[in-house]
């Protein structure tokens, strides 16, 4: 397919623009494309997205604050987060926690953390050293629902999964 | 290892074996990790990203997966070798730019690459032949384990891994597979394979990863969600995914090869004779027809070349690639003799 406009290269950038609700559809090669519109060299990027996300935020009390709250560690502001769409330092999710939580939410369906965990990997390496067979995790699991451990028991059922996946795709 | 010496060897992970490889070239999870304390490398200063360089390099080199392996310091290298390993799918084009305090480490076999200081202090990628994401992530969750107890993660419980961009935030595990779906396109159920998997909220993205296009027939498809589910959770979900599309492809493979066996047959030995003789070819060109060689190989038709020969072809066609082979700039219409010559070279030696 040839370009709409020049006629000459092939088109590779396909367009479809709702005017008036008047559907069109242009088919326009790479350097038409870019003359067609300033606008779509723009990128809308996904920095723009997570601003306009975090602008559903604005929680119903002062408005200033959102903006003016900063992040004690590294000194980003609320305001820069909406800007550039990445977040300062680890610390931000503390100082930006009731924002972060809600987008967190809204980005992933969800906002509780349930896989890995860095200080879990420091304390169980040495334990697990030792090949511990399925039988054993099975057992492990048990005992930490029947305590209620449910992090601890979500860790071992990605565990036992992964083995009884592993010896699937080995038998 | 010098960057001259990854131009002889063929990378793991285009070997062209493992599960599903008709259909699946390779299978990547990429963990982000950021250390505690500092910050993300687009707001640190200087000073900063370089504690974080050698923190992280000093912590790398414990790792005894990583034993045999080779750190590029990005300010050290010219603008054809940072495309060199672009093109080699161990870094990203991001990591190009603004190079101040950025490395990467590569291991020998070239199936795992560490990203420091790029959008995250730490991205932890292992590539994988065929379809093996299993495999990828036991290997990828030891390398992260031995460094989790080396540097201090930022990590909240709650929220899990936090990573510049909240969209990777809680596990941080990006998980992708490279598909070749070239039935898929010819019939024109690409689209609507593609709007379906969009909705199901995974990403589709090109040979090179975010912002590229897909091109001659490849598509990378990733989870976008990476918080409020486990890592093996993740994986399965991607698993579930990719064996749909695997079972569409091979499909529509077999519905062309009993509707229009000759004109299947036609195409493919044409896009092989084209490549087998042109003297002028752009890269573009090239990856289409090695596109349709490649499912001629698949399917049988095409039998003296393998998966082997013709993955290496579509790396070493690359621009920076052809340049590192003759060790000289050269310019794009001298590039397109070059390639063809090479491709010539390669096809009719065999």
């Amino acid at each position: 397919m040839l370009c709409d406009v020049c006629n000459k290269n092939p088109a590779t950038v396909h367009l479809t623009e709702i005017i008036d609700e008047q559907m069109n559809e242009l088919h326009l090669c790479e350097d038409c494309a870019r003359h067609k519109s300033a606008a779509m060299e723009q990128q809308f990027g996904l920095s723009d997205l997570l601003a306009g996300m975090a602008d559903f935020e604005k929680p119903s009390t002062k408005e200033e604050e959102v903006v003016t709250i900063k992040c004690p560690s590294c000194g980003l502001t609320y305001a820069d987060f909406k800007k550039i769409g990445r977040l300062g330092c680890g610390e931000c999710y503390n100082a930006f926690r009731k924002y972060l939580a809600p987008l967190l939410k809204r980005i992933h369906g969800s906002n509780q953390h349930i896989g890995k965990n860095p200080t879990k990997v420091k304390a169980i390496t040495k334990l697990s050293r030792k090949k511990v067979g399925l039988s054993e995790l099975k057992n492990q699991l048990q005992k930490a629902i029947s305590q209620e451990a449910f992090e601890e028991a979500a860790r071992l059922r990605d565990q036992i999964k992964a083995m009884e996946d592993k010896k699937e795709k080995e038998s | 290892m010098q960057i001259n010496d990854l131009i002889s060897h063929t990378s793991e992970w285009l070997k062209g074996i493992g599960p599903n490889s008709d259909v699946v070239i390779s299978s990547r999870i990429r963990l982000a990790r950021n250390l505690n304390k500092f910050p993300f490398p687009h707001w640190a200063s200087k000073a900063q990203l370089n504690a974080v360089l050698e923190a992280s390099s000093q912590a790398l080199e414990k790792v005894p997966l990583l034993k045999k392996s080779t750190l590029f310091v990005l300010a050290n290298l010219d603008s054809i070798d940072k495309q060199f390993l672009v093109e080699r799918h161990l870094m990203s084009i991001e990591h190009t730019q603004k190079t101040e305090q950025k490395a990467v480490l590569v291991n020998d076999e070239e199936n795992i690459a560490v990203m420091i200081n790029e959008e995250d202090h730490l991205r932890i990628q292992l590539m994988q032949s065929g379809f093996n994401l299993f495999e990828a992530w036991e290997i990828i969750s030891g390398i992260d384990d031995c460094l989790a107890k080396l540097l201090d993660y930022a990590y909240l419980d709650d929220f899990g891994y936090l990573t510049a961009c909240p969209t990777n935030t809680g596990t941080g595990m990006r998980g992708s597979v490279m598909l070749h779906l070239p039935a898929l396109v010819m019939s024109r159920q690409i689209e609507r394979v593609l709007a379906a998997i969009a909705k199901l909220s995974f990403t589709t993205r090109g040979l090179y990863g975010e912002g590229t296009q897909a091109s001659g027939n490849f598509f990378q498809i990733s989870n976008q969600v990476s918080l409020g589910h486990s890592e093996s959770e993740i994986i399965e979900n991607i698993n579930g995914l990719i064996r749909q599309i695997i079972e569409q492809e091979t499909q529509a493979r077999e519905i062309m090869l009993t509707k229009s066996k000759a004109v299947l047959e036609d195409r493919i030995n044409r896009s092989l004779g084209i490549l087998k003789s042109a003297r002028i070819i752009t890269s573009q060109e090239t990856i289409e027809l090695l596109s349709m060689v490649r499912l001629g190989s698949d399917l049988g038709m095409i039998k003296d070349i393998d998966r082997r020969t013709i993955n290496e072809l579509f790396i070493i066609t690359q621009p920076a690639h052809l340049q590192k082979l003759e060790q000289v700039k050269l310019s794009s219409d001298q590039r397109d003799l070059k390639r063809a010559e090479l491709i010539r070279k390669k096809l009719n030696l065999l």
